[in-house]
């Protein structure tokens, strides 16, 4: 992946030596990666090869030791989590991330608020964000959840739960979105939709996955990085990277070692 | 709704006649720490954060609007918005220094700025040191309203409590209370949708100092006197016991939490240490076997019941954010 001028013009998302160290341990050595704009990208490889403190990077949820990152052209490397967020490049958690003592439509309001400019004013009522209600419940819709907008987030099932994190995010109407394991800990029924949701999200804009599971990934990404060790191992289609044999022995390598 | 209403109709009616009955001193202390009470429930209830050294606002603004009242002789709203604004100004400076951390760290800065100022009102000599600052005139309100006897001020004191409560209500239902929920259920995630928490975590600490301020200087003019007591390390553990006994995270269930604590104080001074037994052994209990406190635990039984009825009724939020009524 060599980058002419030409090349990054492609790129929503591009980092160039990426290296964060715990200590001196790296857990992310050296890493360039190049998102394509309009993609679907899956970051994946064994347990421990550095996806998560990976991602975290690239959405500044942790700061880098070494390297520098570049979002539609600007630099964000040095910017906070608020300040990526407001460009629009928006990441959901591994963990599901909503606010729990919220009802759904709240959860989805929040988000809303973040380009509404009233979100300091404590002596307004909840008329103030009124107009929000529209879009929020429109997105809502749009997940399947158009039912449960009255229910407090904490009462909805794991795989809505996701949803509802899916409406929440793309109330912000990000270029790109990056997914923290959207389907972890989800049963068969609850992986289809959500998949179907990502699919459909994904239009007219960049998707960056973290993802354990790979038939999800052979059937929703365009293109896969595999990391080991905290490096690069290889990047391709799922085609390539399938038969790629550093790859397979990594993964069965993972096995081998638990 | 309408049941709501009437409900309130029935609290105005007694709190309007309650006098009659009851000593209005009494009832102006509850009143009092309703509005302290509900100033630290925005903070822990709505915004998760737990600050160890409350008095430092409410003893604070207790010594300034005294001293403004002892010094100055404006009318009594004046001497209030004093308290207020040195307390909010004060709340600026500690949210400040203290939001930089969160949890336990939090709780600790705040706890050792409180005793930090609490040694500085000590050391002061406008505060009268141990002697407490004495003999505060109550002038008149907005210099034609007099209520120097405690009959008629207690209707002052009751107004001001329900504009302070009113108040309290709207932020919680604002835009802004609506972030400081979602901080409060998960402050990274809001982060991650374009907003800063720390400046709304700050906004929240400087409305709440506000508010206790305005409860400490209220107390100093109901009872004409300011001492190191309001500013120590009891009343700030008191308004945490107020907070769980009532209920973490209801609207209404700190405001019950204070009066019950400040009748029980009251039906107790006679003897003496017990006091403090007996309030530890009731926080005890509330710890092991409600630990929604009584309105959290009220709720949830109306909660129950409600099911019960209408299966398909939805569970609401177990922190009665939606549902203020009870």
């Amino acid at each position: 992946m060599t980058s002419t001028s030409d090349d990054l013009a492609d790129y929503a998302l591009t980092a160039r030596g990426l290296t964060k160290q715990f200590g001196g341990f790296a857990a992310v050595n050296n890493v360039d990666l190049s998102i394509r704009r309009g993609s679907i990208h899956a970051l994946i490889g064994p347990n421990g090869a550095g996806k998560t403190t990976c991602f975290n990077l690239l959405t500044k949820t942790l700061a880098p030791t070494r390297g520098t990152i570049i979002f539609e052209g600007r630099n964000i490397t040095n910017l906070r989590a608020a300040d990526v967020a407001r460009l629009g490049l928006v990441r959901s958690f591994q963990i599901s991330a909503t606010f729990a003592h919220l009802t759904a439509l709240e959860n989805v309001r929040v988000a809303l608020q973040s380009q509404y400019g009233k979100s300091f004013q404590f002596w307004r009522s909840l008329d103030a964000v009124a107009p929000l209600n529209r879009r929020a419940e429109e997105l809502l819709e749009r997940v399947g959840l158009a039912n449960a907008r009255h229910l407090a987030a904490s009462d909805l099932s794991y795989g809505k739960k996701r949803a509802l994190e899916i409406a929440t995010t793309l109330a912000l109407e990000p270029q790109v979105m990056l997914l923290d394991e959207p389907t972890a800990g989800m049963g068969h029924e609850d992986i289809e939709p959500i998949t179907d949701l990502i699919r459909e999200a994904a239009q007219g804009r960049t998707i960056l996955i973290v993802e354990h599971n790979l038939s999800v990934v052979s059937t929703l990404c365009d293109r896969i990085t595999v990391l080991q060790h905290g490096e690069l191992l290889t990047e391709g289609t799922y085609r390539e990277v399938s038969s790629n044999p550093d790859v397979i022995s990594a993964y069965m390598g993972g096995v081998d070692e638990l | 709704m309408n049941m709501r209403l009437l409900w309130l109709g029935l609290l105005a009616v007694v709190l309007i006649v309650a006098p009659f009955f009851t000593y209005p001193v009494t009832l102006m202390t509850i009143l009092c720490f309703v509005i302290f009470a509900c100033s630290f429930n925005l903070l822990l209830g709505y915004t998760g954060l737990l600050c160890f050294g409350h008095a430092m606002f409410f003893g604070g603004a207790a010594y300034i609007t005294g001293h403004i009242l002892k010094t100055t002789h404006v009318s009594l709203e004046l001497a209030l918005l004093g308290g207020v604004g040195a307390a909010s100004l004060l709340g600026l400076l500690v949210g400040w220094i203290s939001l930089r951390r969160s949890g336990i760290q939090f709780a600790m800065i705040t706890f050792a700025i409180a005793q930090f100022i609490y040694f500085i009102m000590l050391q002061m000599p406008f505060t009268g040191g141990e002697d407490g600052m004495q003999g505060i005139p109550r002038t008149k309100l907005f210099g034609i309203i007099d209520a120097s006897t405690s009959f008629e001020y207690y209707y002052v004191v009751l107004a001001i409590a329900a504009l302070s409560v009113a108040l309290f209500y709207r932020i919680v239902h604002s835009p802004f209370g609506e972030i400081l929920r979602a901080i409060r259920d998960n402050e990274p995630r809001v982060e991650s949708l374009g907003f800063k928490p720390e400046h709304y975590k700050l906004l929240a600490f400087v409305l709440s100092a506000g508010l206790a301020g305005l409860a400490g200087g209220l107390k100093a003019t109901v009872y004409q006197f300011a001492t190191l007591a309001d500013v120590s390390f009891p009343i700030s553990s008191e308004v945490i016991l107020m907070t769980l006994l009532g209920g973490l995270g209801t609207l209404t269930g700190p405001m019950v939490g204070a009066g019950l604590i400040i009748l029980l104080n009251d039906y107790l001074s006679s003897f003496g240490e017990w006091a403090l037994i007996t309030q530890g052994i009731i926080l005890l209990i509330v710890i092991i076997f409600f630990r929604r406190g009584l309105v959290g635990e009220l709720n949830a039984l109306r909660r129950k019941m409600r099911t019960k009825a209408s299966p398909k009724a939805p569970a609401s939020a177990e922190f009665a954010s939606r549902s203020p009524g009870a």
